[in-house]
This record gives C-alpha cells, sequence and structure tokens, in this order.
C-alpha cells in the first residue's frame, strides 16, 4: 500500500467515524444485558471464588465478612506440598484426569473425524439418518446415559455377556481399581513395580502409581466419554468439511494424489481451525469432568475416579474446606489455559520447511523447464 | 479460537463452585453469633431439613412435624432434601439454614468449628434418656450438640433356608471367629460366599473392633489405627476374603450386602437395621435371622450408626426448635419412626417396648452395649473414605501398610 492510499484511508477512517458514534453507544445498548448478565453471574463470582481461595472462609455467613481472614497461598500450599491427605487426594485426581484426558481427547478427534468424513460422503445413503443417529448420544442428558452406563457395564450387565459369548470373562467393571496398565503389567508377571519407581513420589503419588493408567471403571467412564462427545465433534468437522472448495481436491486428483494423499495432504491441513476447535473443548471438557463422577461413581472405586472437578466440590461441601476447593479450581482452570496454549502453538500455521521448501522450488523448476 | 471465550469456557468450572457456595447470600453479612446459653426466640415460622430414605421416612416426618405444628401453633415446613450435605453447606453460607437438621456425626465437628450449630444438648429435658454412647458421638469438645435422632448398630444376618441346607443347626449360629469361620465354610458353594460385606471401614471395622482395636481412642483425642489388635482383625478379614469363604460384596456384582445376600449369593451377611425393610421390599421370599456378630478375640464388639438433630446457630426461632427436638425425640415419637422405617429408638426409655414390638431384631438392640461409632473429628470422614478405597484391594496388600497410612492420616486431623 502506498503512502498516499494509506492517509487517504486514515482520513477516510476519521470521517466515518463521526456517523459511527451514534452506532457505538447503540451496540452498547444492544450488548449490555449480555454484559452485565455475565458479569453478574460469571465475572463477579468467579472474583469471589479466586478471593475465597486466599481466604480462610469457612463457609458460614459471607465471605466477605468481617471474620474471614487472607492467608495468601495457604490453600494452594496444602494441596501443593501440605503433604497430608489434601495433596495426596489432588495428587490421585491429576493423575486420574491426566489418563482420561490422555485417551479421551485423540479417540474422541479420530471418531469423530472418522465419523464426519463418512456422512459426509454424496454416495452414503440415508445420510442423514447417520447424522441424526451419531448425534443422538450428544444431545442426551449425561445424567441419563451415566445410568444406562452403569447398567451396561455392571458385572451382570450387556457388555460382559457379550464378552463372554466370545470366551471372555469380563471385568466387574465400576468396581474394579486396578489400572489398566498395571493389569497388563501384571499379566506378562510384573507385579509391583521397581523401587526407583514405588520409593519416589510426586504429590503423595508414587511414580509406578503414577504410571499405573486408568482403573478399569475409568476406563468405562473414557468410552462414554468417546460415545458422547464424539456426534458433537462430528458435526464441527462436517461444517468444516462442507465449506471446503472441491476445487482443491480435485487439483490433488488431477496430479494423481490417492485417496489416502488427498485426505493427509488435502484435507486435514485445510481442517486445522476445526481441529483446533475440536482439541480445544476435547480438552476443556475431559479437565472438567463432573456429572459422570457425581451421578455414577463418587470418585470410587478407590479413588480412581476422582477427578479435580469432584474433588474440588468435595473439599468444599463434604469437607468445609471452601478455601481449598476453590484453590483447586483455579489450578485446574490454569491448566487447561496452559495446554491451550501448547496446543495453538503447535497447531499454528507455519511457513513451509526449508526442506520441504527445496523440494516445492525443484518441482517448479522442472516444471519451468518442461513448458 | 478467541482468547476471551477460551477464558470464559475454562472459568466455567469455578464459576460453579463460586456460585453454589455464594449463592442467595449477596454481599451482606448476615451471620450472628448468639450467646452460649441464649436461645433465640420470634414467632418464625420452622423449616426443617431432612434426607429420606425413601417414601416411608419422608411421610413419617412429615406427619410428626405436621402433628406437633398443630399442637404448638406454629408453622413447620419439612423439606426432603436430594443432597442433604450440599443443601445444607449452602443454608449456612447463605446465613439462612434450616432451623432444624439431619446431621451425620462425621459432620458435627466441622460445622460446629465454623459456628453453624448450637449446641443444646445439655438443654434438652429428656438429656438423660439418651444412650451413653450415642451422647459421646455428638459430643465435641467437651459439649453436647445436639439430640440423637435414633440409631443402627450392625448384627449378623443368616439366611435360614440355606443354613438348614448345609445341615447346620442353632447350635452352630456363631458366637466366636473360630465357629464364624466354620459356618462361613460349610456355606460356602461354588456360586455362593458363606459370608459378605461391603469393602469399608463400615462393615470390616466390626473384626477390628471384636480384635479390640478402632481408630481413635474413646475420648477421640489420639490416633491408634496402626495397632496388632487392628492388624489382627483385618488379617482375620484378609485370609478369609482369599480363602473364598467370605467375599466382598461389590467382588459378587451386587451395590451392598443386603443385595448379595438377598440374591442369595452369600448365606450371611453384616448389616444394620435397614436390611430389614430392604429385603422386605425387594427379597419379600427370604427367610433369615438376625443374630448377634461372634466374639472376637477381645471380646464382643460392633460399629453403630447415628444421626442427629442439628439446630442452626443462625435460627431466630430456637426455642421453638428445641421444643420440636424434644417432641421428635421423645419414646413414642420415635417408636412411630420406628415401626415407619427401621431404626432403633435413641432413647433407653423406649427400649422395652422396642423389644416386644421386635422380637427378632433384638440382636441390634442388644449391640448398643457394646458399639463404637464413626470417629467424629474435623477430616476423620475424608480419612474413613482413604481407607475404605484400601481396603477395596485388601485381598492383595498388606494390612499393616493400609494401617500406617491411615494412623498417618488421622493423626493430621485428630487431636
Amino acid at each position: 500500500m502506498g503512502v498516499a492510499a494509506r492517509a487517504s484511508s486514515r482520513v477516510g477512517s476519521r470521517r466515518t467515524s463521526v456517523a459511527r458514534r451514534g452506532e457505538g453507544s447503540a451496540g452498547w445498548l444492544f450488548t449490555l444485558p449480555v454484559i452485565v448478565i455475565l458479569g453478574l453471574f460469571l465475572f463477579v463470582p468467579v472474583l469471589m471464588a479466586l478471593w475465597v481461595s486466599f481466604s480462610d472462609w469457612t463457609g458460614r455467613g459471607s465471605p466477605f465478612s468481617a471474620g474471614t481472614g487472607f492467608v495468601g497461598f495457604d490453600n494452594y500450599a496444602e494441596i501443593t506440598s501440605g503433604g497430608g491427605l489434601p495433596e495426596r487426594n489432588f495428587g490421585i485426581a491429576l493423575r486420574n484426569n491426566a489418563w482420561y484426558a490422555v485417551l479421551v481427547i485423540p479417540l474422541q478427534t479420530a471418531l469423530s473425524l472418522f465419523l464426519a468424513l463418512l456422512v459426509n460422503r454424496a454416495a452414503l445413503r440415508g445420510r442423514t439418518f447417520f447424522r441424526i443417529s451419531f448425534y443422538f448420544p450428544s444431545v442426551t442428558s449425561s445424567v441419563a446415559i451415566t445410568v444406562l452406563w452403569l447398567f451396561l457395564f455392571s458385572s451382570t450387565g450387556v457388555v460382559n455377556q457379550v464378552l463372554s459369548w466370545v470366551g471372555m470373562n469380563g471385568p466387574n467393571w465400576f468396581n474394579d481399581p486396578r489400572g489398566i496398565v498395571h493389569v497388563a503389567l501384571s499379566a506378562v508377571g510384573v507385579e509391583a513395580g521397581p523401587a526407583v519407581l514405588t520409593d519416589a513420589d510426586i504429590l503423595g503419588v508414587s511414580w509406578w502409581d503414577w504410571l499405573s493408567g486408568p482403573s478399569i471403571a475409568m476406563a468405562a467412564l473414557i468410552l462414554m466419554a468417546v460415545f458422547t462427545t464424539s456426534g458433537t465433534f462430528m458435526l464441527l468437522f462436517l461444517a468444516a468439511l462442507q465449506s471446503l472448495s472441491p476445487d482443491v481436491d480435485e487439483a490433488g486428483r488431477v496430479d494423481g494424489a490417492s485417496t489416502w494423499q488427498r485426505f493427509w495432504r488435502i484435507t486435514l491441513p485445510q481442517l486445522r481451525p476445526a481441529l483446533f476447535t475440536v482439541l480445544t473443548l476435547g480438552l476443556i471438557g475431559c479437565w472438567q469432568v463432573f456429572d459422570q463422577i457425581y451421578t455414577g461413581t463418587q470418585g470410587g472405586p478407590g479413588k480412581t475416579t476422582l477427578t479435580p472437578a469432584y474433588l474440588s466440590y468435595e473439599s468444599a461441601f463434604t469437607d468445609q474446606r471452601w478455601g481449598q476447593g476453590a484453590a483447586i479450581s483455579f489450578i485446574l482452570f490454569l491448566i487447561i489455559v496452559a495446554f491451550t496454549v501448547v496446543q495453538r502453538w503447535a497447531l499454528r500455521e507455519r511457513g513451509v520447511a526449508k526442506r520441504r521448501m527445496r523440494q516445492y522450488r525443484m518441482t517448479a523448476r522442472e516444471n519451468g523447464g518442461a513448458s | 479460537m478467541n482468547f476471551r471465550a477460551l477464558i470464559a469456557g475454562g472459568t466455567a468450572a469455578s464459576t460453579f463452585f463460586a456460585l453454589s457456595g455464594c449463592g442467595g447470600s449477596g454481599f451482606d453479612d448476615s451471620a450472628q453469633d448468639s450467646t452460649d446459653d441464649e436461645l433465640t426466640s420470634s414467632n418464625s415460622a420452622l423449616t426443617v431439613l431432612y434426607g429420606a430414605s425413601g417414601d416411608a421416612e419422608k411421610d413419617a416426618v412429615e406427619d410428626a412435624v405436621a402433628a406437633w405444628s398443630k399442637e404448638s401453633g406454629i408453622d413447620v415446613t419439612a423439606l426432603a432434601a436430594t443432597n442433604l450435605t450440599q443443601e445444607l453447606s449452602q443454608g449456612f453460607a447463605s446465613g439462612s439454614p434450616a432451623d432444624l437438621f439431619y446431621l451425620a456425626p462425621e459432620q458435627i465437628a466441622g460445622y460446629a468449628d465454623n459456628g453453624s450449630l448450637k449446641p443444646y444438648g445439655d438443654l434438652l429435658s429428656n438429656r438423660d434418656d439418651f444412650y451413653p454412647s450415642l451422647v459421646e458421638n455428638f459430643t465435641v469438645d467437651g459439649e453436647f450438640y445436639c439430640a440423637p435422632k435414633d440409631f443402627s448398630t450392625l448384627a449378623l444376618v443368616i439366611n435360614t433356608d440355606l443354613w438348614d441346607k448345609a445341615g447346620l443347626t442353632d447350635a452352630d449360629i456363631p458366637t466366636t471367629w473360630d465357629e464364624l469361620d466354620a459356618a462361613a465354610n460349610a456355606l460356602t458353594t461354588g456360586q455362593r460366599a458363606g459370608l459378605t460385606f461391603s469393602p469399608e471401614y463400615q462393615r470390616v471395622g466390626v473384626f477390628m473392633a471384636q480384635a479390640g482395636g478402632s481408630l481413635v481412642t474413646d475420648d477421640g483425642a489420639q490416633a491408634v489405627a496402626e495397632s496388632s489388635e487392628n492388624i489382627e482383625g483385618l488379617e482375620f478379614v484378609r485370609s478369609h476374603l482369599k480363602g473364598g469363604t467370605f467375599a466382598y460384596a461389590t467382588d459378587l456384582g451386587a451395590g451392598w450386602g443386603g443385595e448379595a445376600f438377598g440374591k442369595g449369593q452369600a448365606a450371611m451377611t453384616i448389616e444394620g437395621n435397614w436390611i430389614t425393610g430392604a429385603l422386605e421390599a425387594d427379597f419379600p421370599d427370604v427367610n433369615y435371622q438376625v443374630v448377634p456378630l461372634p466374639t472376637g478375640p477381645a471380646g464382643q464388639g460392633t460399629l453403630q450408626f447415628t444421626n442427629c438433630w442439628g439446630m442452626a446457630a443462625d435460627s431466630p426461632n430456637q426455642e421453638a426448635t428445641l421444643e420440636l427436638v424434644e417432641f421428635l425425640t421423645s419414646a413414642e415419637q420415635q417408636l412411630e419412626f420406628s415401626a415407619a422405617f427401621g431404626p432403633m429408638p435413641s432413647v433407653e426409655s423406649a427400649g422395652d417396648q422396642w423389644r416386644s414390638d421386635n422380637p427378632d431384631l433384638t440382636a441390634f438392640l442388644d449391640g448398643a452395649d457394646y458399639a463404637t461409632g464413626m470417629p467424629t473429628d474435623v477430616g476423620a470422614d475424608e480419612v474413613i473414605s482413604d481407607f475404605n478405597a484400601q481396603l477395596e484391594s485388601l485381598k492383595s496388600s498388606d494390612p499393616e501398610k493400609m494401617l500406617t497410612t491411615v494412623q498417618n492420616n488421622l493423626e493430621a486431623v485428630v487431636g
């Protein structure tokens, strides 16, 4: 853009700003209800909770009354380095939820993308039917699905019946606290971990226990999360797929790329914004698991389905340690923000790598030479 | 994705807690402390918050409250809580809690600590009628906080059909650990365990009590979880779980001992008074007999469970509330409650009448003489749930190590 052009655009913006002033106040007027509602029910409560996490509020009367004192980072210290049960519980909850996230996020993303690709195909008969039925679990209440899951995965439930047809003895799903990595290891004869792993601990949980994998009960919840969320994410992918221009794909086809290559090199890179949305929403959802635990397992068996969100609730409402409960939810918030920032960085738009660039140049030169 | 939207999403969890924690409280500072012996008095209507086990309890409580309301002329609303703990906490935080509510012993210390409760036990006109062990359960720092509502103890429940089928007679009813071992052995078959119970201290603890152990000393001042008695109790359970004559209800695919017992997956179970109602409702064809738990190396032992009528410090009409409590805990009213939904009256004066009303269940009431309650220290609840989590894998773990953890956790909260 030339200097003259830039100057003229500045003049233009000054001229329109007068006319837009009226629009501005109208805009504020229209957004005011939402700002007030969000402020009152989201922003103010968050600040109140932040205060509670730094206070010794005991749960009686207002947290802003005279009797409530500021205790600095005491609550945070208690759950991250206190050495007692609160620390261990927090460690266990993080362990459980980390395994949950590690398994749920890739599975649900892959499954929802796969489903979206399936129902996006023009050739599929009864597309609408499949779209609706894949989406159906997402609109069903999570409480209802949890109850359904408890029945399906009971020791004599449908899942174990089906497993018995193929000669497998299904586990007692929701009552089995064994971690699946530990189960797999004990199958090859490793019952106890090496001293290196069992003696050292972090947040009151030994390294060996950090590596236990999700418990069998948690595995059932993981399957449930994948089942219920993939429909929603399928919809996001589907919307993104439909907005892709078919030209690019066609160009790839003309160049002789196989279906597989076209998916990896053409479709998937174009889906990056949708992928980021799905991964972020999945990540937030995964670190906030609450309803399934509250209605289904209450953290059991053996605390293996305890999650930070549920622990926060329990510390506050059952154990009357409101400061710790609030502190846990803020640590959770930081975890989510940190992971999202990492994800944003990992999925950023990148220039073509130098190594690859050379390839492009060479092809261009060859093409140029040919013409 | 827009970063602001991200923050909004990320804080949703925190918001949830903030909202429920401060719900309805606004910013006013309405919590007031009343002096120790004085009760507030006004003509405010009363609210009673209770957690009903079912329709029978709901109807019984509502009828009783309505009857008192008619008699005294004071309006009372009885509210059935769906989640008692949460609703109580919300009430206390808002500064306008229910005047009277069900309260579990493990929660008393926490609420007493933050001043939410009005200790009124010594003001009761029927104070000396309550069983001493129950009074002890509701005494925090030497102060008798609230009137025991009713109570239950654990006893041994035997399926008489299976008992006869195994060729056992009344003479075989176990009174010692050895006899329990023999009976469980005789009753165990391929598809059936001899004895079942839930994997929790609230059941397994009876063996620790019978071996002479406990989690805390009687006055609740010291943690004594790591004792040879407790180890002996747990070892007894562990060896039988391994041998297959005992089995956890959850391992049998049942939610609790009563269910496994009713389904015939086990011939004996350790449960409390509530099992009679449950069996009647779900397994009416099962014939059973209730006998005292066997004597262990240190004598008899069982656990007792109770709730009390908690009174809010913020209640504007404590005088009327106290009268309501006296009405609800009277021998007459408690016998009515007992007939409606099971638990035993918390007052000794109702004992004889209860025995003659329930001749088959006297084993439960006999337990009152030697029963231990749950520890009431702040945080003890959490220690026990941690212990329970470990008990689930008792079969494959070392009881001594387990108790060391419990001891360490208890020491942090006791004293």
